[in-house]
């Protein structure tokens, strides 16, 4: 749905250069949500602005629903952009205008009827719970509610992709749940296509289906979040379980990339007459799966087959690096 | 307390004198507010467009506008409505009375108006631009239905900012026959020493600049929904 090739960005100051995106490939499959993590600085920010054209790369190509949008130009980018939407983390509403007149303006650019306009602007208000602020102003409105508010605007357009700005980075943490479910809702019922940068990795852990980790301009990694969780040294899979360091003799990380409902370790001491001493954990679920990850020492004669029996069930099994 | 006997002697006399100066004042500042307006709310436009990282940037254009609203900024009025005389004349076919002092009004509180407008586009939140933008406005589009909107209080804010400006300024153009409250404090107040023609535009003025600032609260009020 979103493909991003070759991706750079160079922006000059007065004295230097500035390399914000620094060869990015993007690739955002029809209907999954795609989340980019990383810190800020890391170029998420300058890549979401790329996506519709914002901020036009320096290097590299962006096509949207196989359109390559870095082609085009006036009007023809502004009526692409329609098919895109975009919350931002600031809400970006119009103090001047009622909630439904914000939620009306997409509709008002791209030269929708005003009948047409106040039917479609009922519609979204009822999809995200607001129908009864319709004539309020945004300064009378919660966090919650103004990010509601963007959402449904964001949809006037019936756009196939939404692109969300750090959607949930300003509400508190309920709220970002009730925003969070919203967004996988719409996901699910709409078949929309989101792709979001955070800088929370819970949002990842949350509601992501594919997850790229952005440092410096490029992506560290990215694919979908169970096979990442999968892959031995996989950056994602430490930092949505971070576990305390562990450097005693023999200790290994063991990752779950699904459920297992056997009692695996019971069955290690009983089969391989090993000491099995877990030293630390953490158990989420990850894309509607439950994952986890844990650091445990192991030791004794039949070590090495204890191992390569975990492996076997299909567990990830690092050696302790540190 | 001889002056209130005085003054109620006096006042059949005073009264037609302040009210032809009151509706003097007002015919020039409301005709040059709406010059004002009519010139200085694209001007200040234009200033904010062709910023850098304004809509359409264009710095030489920024430069030159700039230029041109600092001169206007940096004349004292009086000067300026000697400069402009000739100007004045062409306009107006004379250089005296009230309908002349209207060009030199506006005049000086076009680029002073600009100012305030650019100050007030300023403030509107860059993020709502963006998300314009997001949305597939066009920059007229983004103008008329962002900018200005969202800017609307401290537009009203700053026109009546000017009007008081202009005011004041009015006084100044009865030195060349403009005529109005400021012309009678000067004539009859200064030149013949009488304290009761001046205490009375005091008064005048005051009720007036009083009850424009007033309406402009009230508006400023209503307008703004932050």
């Amino acid at each position: 749905m979103i493909n991003a090739v070759g991706l750079r960005k160079v922006y000059r100051l007065k004295d230097r250069e500035v390399l914000a995106l620094d060869g990015v490939d993007l690739h955002v499959r029809q209907g999954e949500i795609y989340g980019v993590v990383g810190q800020s600085g890391a170029g998420k920010s300058t890549l979401l602005r790329c996506v519709n054209l914002l901020e036009r790369p320096t290097a590299g190509t962006v096509a949207v629903d196989g359109e390559d949008l870095t082609s085009l130009s006036g009007a023809r980018l502004r009526a692409a952009r329609r098919g895109i939407g975009m919350v931002h983390q600031h809400f970006a509403l119009l103090s001047s205008r009622t909630v439904a007149a914000n939620v009306a303006f997409p509709l008002e650019i791209a030269g929708v009827g005003r009948a047409e306009r106040r039917r479609r602007v009922g519609e979204l208000l009822e999809l995200v719970g607001l129908q009864e602020k319709a004539r309020a102003y945004p300064a009378q409105l919660s966090g919650g509610q103004k990010q509601r508010v963007g959402i449904a605007r964001a949809l006037a357009s019936s756009p196939k992709v939404l692109l969300s700005d750090e959607a949930t980075s300003a509400l508190d943490p309920a709220t970002t749940e009730s925003i969070l479910e919203l967004l996988r809702d719409l996901n699910r019922e709409l078949g929309l296509t989101i792709l979001l940068i955070t800088h929370e990795m819970d949002v990842i852990k949350r509601i992501c289906d594919s997850a790229a980790i952005m440092e410096q301009g490029v992506f560290r990694e990215s694919g979908k979040v169970l096979d990442l969780l999968a892959t031995p040294g996989s950056l994602l899979a430490r930092s949505l379980f971070p576990l305390p360091p562990a450097d005693a003799p023999g200790v290994v990380t063991i990752t779950y990339p699904r459920q297992f409902d056997e009692p695996l370790m019971s069955e290690l001491t009983r089969r391989f007459d090993v000491d099995v001493n877990v030293l630390g954990g953490a158990v989420e679920t990850v894309s509607g799966q439950s994952v986890g990850r844990l650091n445990v020492g192991i030791q004794g004669a039949n070590r090495a087959a204890a191992l390569a029996y975990l492996k076997d069930k299909g567990l990830l099994v690092e050696e302790s690096t540190r | 307390m001889s002056w209130i006997h005085e003054l109620a002697e006096r006042w059949p006399d005073m009264w037609p004198v302040l009210w032809l100066g009151t509706l003097d004042t007002l015919y020039m500042v409301l005709w040059a507010t709406l010059f004002t307006v009519l010139f200085g709310l694209p001007l200040g436009v234009l200033l904010v467009m062709t910023d850098r990282g304004g809509l359409t940037p264009a710095p030489a254009v920024k430069a030159v506008l700039g230029a041109i609203v600092n001169i206007g900024r940096s004349l004292p009025f009086i000067v300026l409505m000697v400069a402009v005389l000739s100007l004045t004349r062409f306009l107006t076919g004379t250089t005296l009375g009230p309908t002349a002092a209207i060009v030199p009004l506006s005049i000086g509180a076009i680029p002073f108006f600009a100012r305030l407008v650019e100050t007030a586009l300023r403030e509107v939140d860059r993020g709502v631009i963006e998300a314009s933008h997001a949305m597939g406005a066009r920059r007229l589009t983004i103008v008329a239905k962002v900018l200005l909107p969202e800017a609307l209080p401290g537009l009203i804010a700053g026109l009546v900012m000017t009007i008081v400006a202009l005011i004041s300024y009015s006084a100044m153009a009865g030195a060349i026959g403009g005529g109005g409250l400021g012309d009678i404090a000067i004539r009859y107040g200064y030149q013949r020493f009488d304290d009761y023609y001046l205490w009375a535009t005091v008064v005048f003025l005051v009720i007036v600049v009083q009850l424009i600032q007033s309406l402009g609260d009230v508006l400023v009020r209503r307008m703004s929904h932050r």
